[in-house]
């Protein structure tokens, strides 16, 4: 357990500005392309991607549909890390992904290998014409070559320390936090 | 991600051994995979590279098409192996054959035998994971998970609810699992059949005995109905097929008679006319399909939880801390 408090690092009011902006960034990203699906992936990408889907209706261009995703069984360390995680719910939309601009939503990026385990499952469920990597926090730290398109804020933070986004529907919160515990 | 902090261990041998918290995690961890039977490629790279081996000492179609389809969409490299009666004789050469497969680098072994603790005895023996798929009239876990979830799926919930277990109680390894499961779960179980198919002792696993199908009708929200093996003909438990289906089957007439619609299952292959008429088997309540999609879903559950193995102490105490 942790000594000291968690020191926030982006309050309620933070998120909810960087949300609309990565709304709006994504859609200029995206410049009209049709056939918009907004993917979270589980857990807290999921009700992000519900805030950017509102804040997009709120810009006028509401997705044409949206999904969730659990990477759980695209990990690459599945048969490392001894029991197995809980899984959460994957829920394709029901026109699938064929063919849509999906943009892929998660709270944290960090070492990249949960990007790239989603994009392996979402090619998996079809062909997407293009994928969009969107995310609250990229705490740099890479061990992949991966990049978001659509950064709410970036910090840099030490290995050993960890950051959580809070959602109110998981956390009854919303903020980003950093604590001195690794996530590992 | 944090791991939950229940596992299931090295094998499922039974559901005597489980906890109540174990079998709700295979029952949760079903979910997600009924997904993945319902996408267009209809697999995930949970066990790519593993090896199973499916051991068959008893002919079974459904439970060994249920095992392959689970283990496919889940990656797996699967074989069969059906070795011939005249071949295998008892214990110590289901050993040998097991070692012969370990020696070939398998990771778990699926095994049906026709004597009690078979599954166990060879668990105790081999480093792979072993799932039992029926031994003997001991237990058949992967069915009765499959029966519960069917159940929680319908009602909601497990506990408080009435089940009742028609038929051939005494030769039964799926009624032995279900009673260990749904009394886990905190249902409340009753058995029903000709004196002759329901043992004495029934009643110290925790159910009661109905002696009639009107009672378990009027008692019951859910009757698992279970096969008459007709092999049992010829051991004289009962007196003819037409008599059995006179007094224990379950008929439109009588389940009209029930103060509620009841959910029927039965864990198959039915002999219609026999213990089932088929206007029951084909009629609204029956969920026996649905219980054959959700036999896959809790054995890719259970394939996929077996092959994390037991959470090692530092693990278990990181998970204590975190909840």
């Amino acid at each position: 357990m942790t000594s000291a408090p968690p020191a926030v690092l982006m309050d309620g009011d933070e998120v909810r500005r960087a949300v609309a902006r990565m709304a709006a960034e994504s859609l200029r990203a995206l410049d009209g392309a049709a056939g918009l699906v907004l993917m979270g992936i589980q857990r807290r990408g999921v009700h992000l991607a519900d805030r950017i889907g509102r804040a997009m209706a709120a810009e006028g261009r509401e997705p044409v549909s949206s999904g969730t995703l659990d990477i759980t069984f695209y990990r690459d360390d599945l048969m490392q890390i001894g029991p197995r995680p809980e899984v959460r719910e994957t829920r394709i939309p029901p026109a699938g992904v064929d063919a849509k601009t999906v943009v892929l939503v998660d709270d944290v990026l960090y070492t990249g290998r949960t990007a790239c385990a989603a994009m392996k499952e979402l090619t998996d469920l079809g062909r997407p014409a293009r994928i969009l990597l969107c995310v609250l926090v990229d705490r740099g730290g890479r061990e992949l070559p991966v990049q978001a398109d659509v950064v709410g804020r970036a910090f840099r933070v030490a290995p050993g320390r960890r950051i959580d986004v809070l959602v109110p529907e998981v956390d009854g919160d919303l903020g980003v936090v950093l604590s001195a515990r690794d996530a590992a | 991600m944090s791991a939950p902090a229940v596992a299931l261990g090295k094998d499922l041998t039974g559901l005597e051994p489980l906890s109540a918290t174990q079998i709700a995690l295979i029952l949760d961890t079903a979910g997600p995979f009924k997904e993945v039977s319902r996408r267009r490629i209809k697999k995930v790279p949970v066990l790519r590279g593993k090896t199973i081996v499916n051991l068959f000492f008893e002919p079974s179609t459904r439970t060994r098409l249920s095992f392959d389809f689970a283990e496919k969409r889940l990656s797996a490299d699967t074989v069969h192996v059906a070795p011939s009666d005249s071949s295998v004789t008892k214990g110590e050469t289901l050993v040998d054959t097991a070692r012969n497969l370990e020696a070939m680098q398998i990771d778990m072994v699926v095994l049906r035998h026709w004597s009690a603790g078979a599954a166990a005895f060879l668990a105790q023996r081999i480093p792979s994971n072993v799932i039992n798929a029926g031994d003997g009239a001991h237990e058949h876990p992967t069915q009765a998970l499959l029966d519960l979830l069917t159940l929680r799926d319908h009602f909601g919930r497990l506990e408080g609810l009435k089940v009742c277990i028609l038929g051939d109680v005494l030769h039964s390894r799926v009624a032995r699992s279900n009673i260990f499961g749904l009394t886990k779960m905190g249902a409340e179980v009753a058995v029903c059949g000709p004196r002759t198919l329901v043992p004495a002792s029934i009643e110290d696993l925790g159910a009661r005995v109905l002696d009639s199908v009107e009672d378990a009708v009027e008692w019951a929200d859910a009757l698992n109905v279970l096969r008459l093996q007709l092999e049992r003909m010829r051991g004289g438990f009962v007196p003819s097929l037409r008599e059995y289906n006179r007094v224990f089957g379950v008929t439109r007439e009588r389940l009209a008679r029930a103060p509620k619609p009841l959910l029927i299952l039965h864990p198959g292959p039915m002999n219609r006319g026999v213990e089932i008429d088929s206007a029951v088997a084909d009629g609204p309540h029956a969920v026996i399909l649905r219980q054959v999609t959700n036999g896959i879903a809790v054995r890719m559950a259970a394939l996929y939880l077996l092959a994390g193995g037991a959470p090692s102490a530092a693990e278990s105490k990181a998970a204590a801390e975190s909840s």
